[in-house]
């Protein structure tokens, strides 16, 4: 019984274990290396689709020069709107969630609001703020709001009546229930709610810059693509991509941090 | 033992602890409970028995004035009263010693805290998560959590119910510890026979809805008690025959 047993955790510990890294890096690997040969083949045009290896070049041209100029107006720009609108999103959201009065007051209009696709205000941003920085961050700003606003008041109303009964027993005020069990219980959702926003806010940025920018990563797209340039539109994209990830690996990071004590389902028990 | 319906024990010159009248409380159109005198002395450990949804935790509620929409009066009750859940209702964010001091923010009494894990069997867990808690431990951090304002009476909703016997047993037992040793008063809700009957002086069977009183048993015996106790097992044979006449088993 007990070799038997012993066979079987062999069996399953043993077939070739990838460190859980090289696992993630391999299928870009294969995508890259596979362009690499079909371009170089010529079975796709250049001009269409440069090689990875050209992409490359692009980059560390670009990071000689006007790589790093872009990198901070987009930055700026994202920093800005997403810390306005996240901060708004919280306010608002600890207001409305914490309050069935302010409820009442604000959660229609938000809800209608919400209905309006975000880069609709496009236009009516530009007529009212101009091409310059303003219109651009508000436009992120808006983009970062309702994920955290929606999010927050998610959290704060699903969390367990229970908990919230022992803070009654002990005679907690209204104040004190927030801080000391709505606010911590609603962390969570809070940070869901983060974390969509600032690709939100990645993804309005690009509109921004799109549409009107002499700086910045979305204007070096629209440059890519005016002067017939698909190797500066990838290396564009690729540098957005980097950027995207580690402003999301700093908030996983910190997620990570404050929230220790989830006792949630982490994907390690199961043995499919 | 077999008088008529005794529900508050008389001890004269000594002012109860607990006075709770109820009249009738229902939820909405439907009666929960029906006219109940519940008083609890000094140091008394009663315990209220009966089927689910017969309102013997509403009446727990009642106490703890978690609820206060009855008609009835609430004449007398202890300043601390504590609170076990049937769960165990630890803020998952707070470490074992931070649960304990709940009630009183940041700046709990460290000692205190430091004294009642001890007490309840969990020394060198101060720092743990409740996450890393078996369900038994967890409910110990509870009966700590409830402890911890110094109450005179502790009330506890079927505090044991989620727990295997063996911990159930344990648990038990480390609560009549407990209440002895801080000389506090008990109002256990249980839907076990056995338990109501080994943790307490008095056990009131409650009947079904309108929840009532229907059985007073006086348990009369001294602790530490054997669970193997005959008496004990009279007692349950009368508590069994109280609870099939009021048509609940």
């Amino acid at each position: 019984m007990s070799s038997h047993s012993n066979l079987l955790a062999a069996g399953t510990a043993q077939p070739r274990q990838w460190p859980r890294r090289l696992k993630g890096l391999a299928l870009p690997v294969a995508i890259i290396l596979l362009l690499e040969a079909v371009v170089r083949l010529g079975w796709i045009a250049a001009y269409q689709m440069p090689a990875p290896s050209e992409v490359a070049q692009t980059l560390l041209q670009l990071a000689d020069g006007a790589l790093w100029k872009h990198i901070g107006a987009s930055l700026s720009r994202v920093l800005a709107g997403f810390a306005i609108g996240a901060l708004l999103g919280l306010l608002f959201a600890a207001w409305v969630g914490l309050s069935r009065e302010a409820e009442a007051w604000l959660e229609p209009t938000f809800a209608s609001l919400r209905a309006i696709p975000s880069l609709a205000w496009v236009p009516l941003l530009l007529l009212w703020l101009g091409i310059g920085e303003t219109s651009k961050i508000t436009l992120i700003a808006i983009g970062a709001f309702f994920p955290v606003y929606l999010n927050g008041v998610a959290a704060i109303r699903n969390i367990d009546r229970k908990l919230v009964e022992v803070a009654r027993m002990y005679g907690f005020g209204p104040l004190r229930l927030a801080r000391r069990v709505l606010l911590p219980a609603a962390i969570p959702g809070v940070f869901t709610g983060l974390r969509s926003a600032l690709s939100l806010s990645w993804m309005f940025l690009v509109a921004a810059e799109l549409i009107a920018a002499t700086r910045g990563l979305g204007y070096l797209l629209s440059d890519g693509r005016e002067t017939s340039r698909p190797d500066l539109v990838l290396a564009a994209i690729i540098v957005l991509a980097l950027l995207g990830k580690l402003s999301d690996g700093l908030l996983a990071g910190l997620e990570k941090r404050w929230l220790a004590w989830r006792d949630t389902f982490d994907g390690t028990d199961t043995k499919a | 033992m077999n008088q008529p319906l005794r529900i508050h024990q008389t001890a004269p010159g000594k002012a109860p602890l607990l006075d709770l009248q109820v009249e009738h409380k229902a939820f909405g159109d439907t009666p929960v409970l029906g006219k109940i005198d519940l008083q609890l002395h000094p140091g008394e450990i009663v315990s209220l028995l009966g089927p689910s949804g017969c309102g013997k935790s509403t009446l727990l509620r009642l106490v703890a004035q978690l609820d206060q929409r009855f008609v009835g009066h609430l004449q007398q009750r202890p300043e601390q009263v504590g609170f076990v859940f049937q769960e165990p209702r630890l803020m998952p964010w707070l470490n074992v010693a931070d649960n304990i001091g709940f009630s009183e923010d940041k700046g709990y009494d460290r000692a205190r805290v430091a004294a009642l894990i001890e007490e309840v069997g969990l020394a060198g867990f101060a720092d743990a998560l409740p996450k890393a808690l078996s369900g038994g431990m967890a409910q110990r951090v509870a009966i700590a959590r409830g402890l911890y304002g110094q109450p005179q009476l502790l009330l506890l909703d079927e505090p044991f119910s989620a727990v295997d016997a063996f911990t159930r047993f344990k648990l038990q037992d480390l609560l009549l510890e407990l209440a002895r040793r801080h000389g506090i008063a008990l109002l256990v809700v249980t839907h076990d026979v056995d338990e109501a009957l080994y943790l307490s002086d008095r056990v009131l069977v409650i009947s079904n809805r309108p929840g009532t009183v229907c059985r007073e048993l006086q348990v009369g015996l001294g602790y530490p008690r054997e669970r193997r106790d005959d008496r004990l097992a009279r007692l349950r044979n009368e508590a069994l025959e109280a609870l099939h006449r009021a048509r609940v088993i």
